[in-house]
C-alpha cells in the first residue's frame, strides 16, 4: 500500500501522541523509584518488617502500614465476595431478565460513587453505627470466646481496621458483582441444560455446572476488587483511625493503610529520608497493583470471552 | 445606519465597562497607600498562596477575609499543618507558609535562601476532653503526660481524682488523641510534656511529628476537635478557639509556678512576660516560670523567604505581614487568640523591614 | 455416599429441595443487600445534602473557620475547570492511543502502548498525585497549580478514554474500511473520515465518562491542586475542587461544614451518575 506524505503525518502524529502513554508509566517507576531511593537502600528488607516510624528519630519502617492494608483489604473481601457473588448468581441464573436489567443497573451506579463520597458516608453514618452498637454487641458476643475474641479487644473509638475494612467492602461489591455476572453469564448453556437433564435442582446446577466453569473468573473478579481495595485512599483515610500503633491482633484498634498514611504525611514530609520513606510506600503500593491487576486480567480473560466493558 | 449606531454605541459601552475594570472593593489607590498599609496598592500582586498551621487558622481566615475586602489582595492560605507548610516553603511550592513551630536547624538549612520567622499571635494549646457526666478537669503535667504515654488508662484513675476532688470520673478507658498530621501544635504540646516529664521525654520525645504509644489520630486541629467531639471519654489538645467553638470542656493546668491555670488569654499572655528572644525568634515559651502564666502556650510564625526576587510579590507580602501584625490584632481576642506582646511586635515589625526584592528593602523605612 | 444411597428416595429429594430453597432465599438476600446499600447510601445523600443547597452554597466563597454561612462556589468552578481541561489533554492522547493500537497496528509496540494504559489503569491514585507532585509541583512549574491538578487527573483519565475507544473502533466493520480503501482514500483519511465518525458516539461516550470519573478524584488533587479560598481562573494557580472541599468539611467539626460536605457530595454523585447513566443507556453496545 503507497503511503503518501498525509499517511506519515498521521501515523506520525498519532504515534507521538500514543507513545506518551508508555513514556508516562515509565517516567512515573523511575520518578518514583529515584526518590524512594535513600530510603530502599538505608531500610532494605527491614522496611517491610519494622514497625517503628519515627519521622523525628527518622527511622522508618512500614509494617504496620501494611498490616493495616492486609487487615482492610481481608475484611472487605471475606464481607464483599460472598454478597456480590451471591447477587451475581442470582442475576444471572434466578432473576428474570428485566429485574435483573433494572437490579444490575442498580448495582452499577454503585461503582459511580466516588472514594471521597464513601468517606463521608463511612465517618457519618457507619463510624457511629458501630461505635454505638456493632463493636459492642460484637465485644460482649464473640469477647470471651478463646483466640477470636482477641479480635474485638480494647477500648472503642468507632475509628478503626475493621469500620475501614467494611467501607471497603461496600466500595468493591459493584466490581465483583459486574465481573462475576459476565463470566457466569459466559458459561456455556450446554453446560446447564446438561446438569438440569439428569434432575438436578436449580441450586444443584449451579453448583454442579455453572461455578466450577467459572471459579477461576471469579476468582479473578475478586483478585481485582482486592486490587481496588489495597490502593483505596480517601474513603479509608476518614474512617481508619491514623494512628500508627505497633501491631497488634484487634480489630478495633485504629490503624493505618499504606495509601492513607500516604495521603496523611505526604505534604508534609520534611527531612529526605522520611519523604523518602512515604515515596516508598507509594513504589511498594505500585508494584503490588501491578501485580494484582495483571494477574486479574490474566485471570478473567482465560473465561471470558466478552471484552472488559466495565471502565474501572 | 441603525445597526451602525448600534455597534459604536456597543463599542463604547464595552470600552466603559473594561476602563471600569474588575470591581475592585476599597478606596481607589495611590502611591502613597502602600504602606503604611490602608487600602490597594497598584503595585503589588493580587493573589498570593500559601500553606501551614491549622493552628492560627480561624484568625488567618479572618484576616484574609478582611483583608481582601480592604486591599482585593487574594491572600489563599490552606491549612494543613505545620509540617506541610515547613516543607512547601522548602521545596518553594508556596510564596509563605505558617508554622508553629519554629524551623529547626536541619531544616533551615534544607532550604537554598535565608527564612525569616514572623510572630503573628499568640495561642494556648488546651487539653480539651469529652468525658460524659464531668464539665471540669484539672490536670498536673504528670497526669497529662501519663495519659499520652498509656500509663494512666482510666478515668476513674486514682492520680487524676487526687487533683480533682468531689468529681465522678467514669471507669471507661481514656482516649487520648493527637495529631495524625505533622503539627505545630503537637510540637508546643509535647515540648512542654518533654519539659516536664523525663519519662515523656524519653519515650516519646518533642517534634512536630512524634509516636504515641496509643490513641487515635485527627487531621488538624479541627480534625482533633471533631474526633474529641464525636467521641466518648476522650482527650485531645487543640488550640483554644477550636475547643470553645465545639463547646468541648477545657482542663485547668498546674503550671510551673504551681499553680492550677484556666487556659484565658490573659494567661497567655503571661507566658511571654519577660521571655529573651534570640535574633532569629526561633522561641519557645512553654513552660514558663510567670504565676499565672498557662504552661503551653505558644506563638505562632509566618514563615517567609527574606529575599522575593518578584517585587510585586514582595510587596504584597511585606504589605499582609505588616497589617496582620497591626490591624489584624484587633480580631485576635474575639478568636480566641492573644495579641502580640508589645516588644514582640517591634521584633517583628523589624523583620517585615528586613524582607528585600533583589536585594533591595521591600518596604520604606518609616 | 453410601450412607445416601441407603438412604429412602423421598428424603434424599425433600433434602435437595430444602437446599435448593435455601440457597435461593440466600440469593435473594445477598442481591437486596447489595442494592440496599445504594440506596441507603444515596438515601442518606438526598436527606443530608439537601437542606444545604441553596443559592449561597453555588455562589459564595467559603467564610472563615467557624463562621455559619458562605458556600463551595469555588470549587464548583474549580471541578469544572480542572476536569475540563484534564479532558482536553487525556482525550486525544486516548484516543490516539487506540488508534495506533487498532489501526495503525505496528505488532509489538501496539502490545506496549496497551499493557503501559493497563498499568497506568491499575495505579492507586495517590500514587497518581506523587508522580504529578515530584514532577511539576516539585519540578517544571514550581507551584502548585489548576494545570498539575488537571495533569494528574489525565494520567488517570487517559486509560479510560483508550480502552473505550478501543472496543468502539474494533466494532466498526471492516468492510466500512476496505471499502474506503478500495476507492483509493489514504490510510488517514480512511481513520479520520470514515472509522472515527462511525463510531463517533462511542468515542463521545468514552470521553465523557472518563471525564465524569475523573472529577470525583480527590487524591491526586491533595497533591497538586491545593486548593483555592477563593475564585480562580488561572491555571498557573492553586484551584479548589469540590472533592477537596468535601475531605476538608468532612473532617472538620463544623456542624455547618459536615451539611456542606454533604451538599457537595450530592452534587458530586448526581452530576457524575446522571452524565454516566445517560450515557451508558444510550451509547451503542461496547462503549460500556
Amino acid at each position: 500500500m503507497r503511503s503518501g506524505r498525509g499517511d506519515r503525518v498521521f501515523a506520525g502524529g498519532v504515534t507521538g501522541l500514543a507513545l506518551i502513554v508508555p513514556l508516562t508509566l515509565a517516567g512515573i517507576t523511575f520518578l518514583m523509584v529515584e526518590a524512594a531511593w535513600p530510603s530502599i537502600t538505608k531500610y532494605g528488607v527491614g522496611f517491610l518488617t519494622s514497625s517503628t516510624w519515627d519521622p523525628v528519630k527518622e527511622i522508618f519502617g512500614a509494617a504496620a502500614y501494611l498490616y493495616g492494608t492486609l487487615v482492610t483489604t481481608a475484611i472487605a473481601v471475606v464481607l464483599a465476595a460472598p454478597v456480590a457473588v451471591g447477587a451475581a448468581i442470582f442475576l444471572v441464573e434466578y432473576a428474570p431478565k428485566r429485574i435483573a436489567g433494572t437490579l444490575s443497573f442498580l448495582i452499577e451506579v454503585l461503582a459511580y460513587i466516588p472514594s471521597i463520597v464513601y468517606g463521608l458516608w463511612g465517618l457519618f453514618v457507619l463510624v457511629p453505627l458501630f461505635r454505638e452498637n456493632v463493636e459492642p454487641s460484637l465485644q460482649s458476643l464473640l469477647g470471651p470466646v478463646p483466640i477470636v475474641g482477641g479480635l474485638f479487644a480494647g477500648a472503642i473509638g468507632g475509628r478503626d481496621l475493621l469500620v475501614g475494612g467494611v467501607i471497603l467492602a461496600i466500595m468493591i461489591v459493584p466490581i465483583l458483582v459486574a465481573v462475576s455476572r459476565e463470566v457466569i453469564a459466559a458459561v456455556p448453556t450446554a453446560q446447564r441444560e446438561g446438569m438440569l437433564g439428569i434432575g438436578a435442582t436449580k441450586w444443584e446446577m449451579v453448583r454442579g455446572a455453572v461455578l466450577p466453569y467459572a471459579r477461576i473468573g471469579i476468582i479473578g473478579a475478586i483478585v481485582l476488587g482486592l486490587a481496588r481495595a489495597f490502593g483505596e485512599t480517601m474513603a479509608v483515610t476518614l474512617v481508619v483511625g491514623n494512628s500508627s500503633t505497633a501491631i497488634t491482633s484487634s480489630l478495633f484498634v485504629p490503624g493505618y493503610t499504606m495509601a492513607s498514611a500516604i495521603a496523611n504525611q505526604f505534604v508534609e514530609a520534611t527531612g529526605q529520608l522520611y519523604f523518602s520513606a512515604i515515596v516508598e510506600i507509594a513504589v511498594l503500593l505500585l508494584i503490588v497493583a501491578l501485580v494484582v491487576n495483571t494477574l486479574a486480567r490474566l485471570l478473567i480473560r482465560r473465561v471470558s470471552a466478552a471484552p472488559q466493558g466495565f471502565a474501572i | 445606519m441603525k445597526f451602525r449606531l448600534a455597534a459604536s454605541a456597543l463599542a463604547v459601552a464595552t470600552l466603559i465597562a473594561a476602563c471600569g475594570g474588575a470591581s475592585t472593593p476599597g478606596p481607589s489607590a495611590s502611591a502613597n497607600t502602600c504602606f503604611p498599609v490602608k487600602g490597594q496598592c497598584p503595585e503589588e500582586a493580587q493573589t498570593l498562596t500559601a500553606s501551614g498551621a491549622t493552628f492560627p487558622a480561624v484568625v488567618y481566615t479572618k484576616w484574609i477575609d478582611e483583608y481582601y475586602k480592604s486591599t482585593g489582595v487574594q491572600v489563599n492560605y490552606q491549612a494543613i499543618g505545620s509540617g506541610g507548610g515547613i516543607k512547601a516553603i522548602t521545596e518553594k511550592t508556596v510564596d509563605f507558609a505558617g508554622s508553629d513551630a519554629p524551623m529547626t536547624d536541619a531544616q533551615l538549612a534544607a532550604v537554598s535562601t535565608s527564612i525569616l520567622h514572623i510572630p503573628t499571635v499568640m495561642g494556648a494549646v488546651v487539653p480539651t476532653f469529652n468525658i460524659p457526666g464531668v464539665t471540669k478537669l484539672n490536670l498536673t503535667p504528670d497526669t497529662l503526660a501519663g495519659i499520652y504515654l498509656g500509663t494512666i488508662k482510666t478515668w476513674n484513675d486514682p492520680k487524676l481524682a487526687a487533683d480533682n476532688p468531689g468529681v465522678t470520673f467514669p471507669s471507661s478507658n481514656i482516649t487520648p488523641v493527637f495529631r495524625s498530621d505533622s503539627s505545630g501544635t503537637t510540637f508546643a504540646f509535647t515540648d512542654y510534656l518533654a519539659k516536664v516529664s523525663p519519662d515523656f521525654k524519653s519515650k516519646v520525645g518533642a517534634g512536630t511529628a512524634v509516636t504515641f504509644p496509643s490513641g487515635v489520630g485527627g487531621k488538624g486541629n479541627d480534625g482533633v476537635a471533631g474526633v474529641v467531639k464525636s467521641t466518648p471519654n476522650s482527650i485531645g489538645y487543640v488550640e483554644l478557639i477550636y475547643a470553645i467553638q465545639q463547646k468541648l470542656g477545657t482542663a485547668a493546668l498546674r503550671n510551673a509556678s504551681g499553680k492550677f491555670v484556666d487556659p484565658t488569654l490573659d494567661a497567655v499572655s503571661k507566658a511571654a512576660v519577660g521571655v529573651t528572644y534570640p535574633d532569629d525568634l526561633r522561641v519557645s515559651i512553654t513552660n514558663s516560670p510567670n504565676a499565672d502564666a498557662w504552661p503551653i502556650s505558644t506563638f505562632t510564625f509566618l514563615l517567609t523567604y527574606k529575599d522575593v526576587s518578584d517585587h510585586a510579590k514582595a510587596l504584597a507580602m511585606a504589605r499582609y505581614f505588616w497589617w496582620g501584625t497591626h490591624d489584624g490584632q484587633a480580631f485576635t481576642k474575639d478568636l480566641g487568640y492573644a495579641p502580640l506582646p508589645a516588644d514582640v511586635l517591634t521584633k517583628a515589625e523589624a523583620k517585615i523591614h528586613s524582607m528585600t526584592s533583589g536585594g533591595l528593602p521591600v518596604l520604606p523605612s518609616n | 455416599m453410601t450412607a445416601a444411597a441407603l438412604a429412602p428416595a423421598w428424603r434424599v429429594r425433600r433434602r435437595r429441595r430444602v437446599a435448593d430453597t435455601v440457597m435461593a432465599v440466600l440469593l435473594v438476600v445477598a442481591t437486596a443487600i447489595a442494592v440496599g446499600l445504594l440506596v441507603l447510601i444515596l438515601g442518606y445523600l438526598l436527606v443530608n445534602g439537601l437542606p444545604a443547597l441553596n443559592v449561597a452554597f453555588f455562589t459564595e466563597r467559603p467564610k472563615p473557620f467557624g463562621v455559619e454561612g458562605g458556600g463551595v462556589g469555588p470549587a464548583i468552578v474549580g471541578t469544572l475547570i480542572v476536569s475540563a481541561l484534564a479532558g482536553v489533554i487525556a482525550i486525544p492522547i486516548g484516543i490516539a492511543a487506540a488508534i495506533f493500537v487498532t489501526e495503525l497496528r505496528p505488532g509489538r509496540w501496539g502490545g506496549i502502548v496497551r499493557f503501559a494504559a493497563e498499568l497506568i489503569a491499575g495505579l492507586p491514585s495517590i500514587a497518581v498525585g506523587v508522580f504529578v507532585w515530584s514532577f511539576l509541583v516539585r519540578g517544571l512549574l514550581g507551584r502548585y497549580s489548576a494545570l498539575a491538578g488537571a495533569v494528574a487527573l489525565a494520567v488517570i483519565m487517559v486509560p479510560i478514554v483508550a480502552r473505550t475507544t478501543e472496543e468502539v473502533l474494533r466494532l466498526v466493520p471492516g468492510s466500512l474500511r476496505e471499502a474506503a480503501l478500495a476507492l483509493g482514500a489514504p490510510r488517514w483519511r480512511v481513520i479520520l473520515r470514515v472509522v472515527l465518525p462511525t463510531a463517533r458516539a462511542g468515542v463521545a461516550t468514552a470521553a465523557v465518562l472518563a471525564v465524569a470519573r475523573a472529577a470525583g478524584e480527590t487524591a491526586p488533587l491533595l497533591l497538586t491542586a491545593l486548593g483555592n479560598l477563593f475564585f480562580s481562573t488561572d491555571l498557573l494557580r492553586p484551584i479548589a475542587a469540590l472533592p477537596l472541599q468535601i475531605y476538608q468539611y468532612a473532617s472538620s467539626p463544623y456542624d455547618d461544614w459536615h451539611a456542606k460536605a454533604w451538599g457537595g457530595s450530592l452534587i458530586l454523585v448526581a452530576v457524575i451518575a446522571a452524565v454516566s447513566l445517560a450515557l451508558r443507556a444510550f451509547a451503542p453496545r461496547g462503549a460500556r
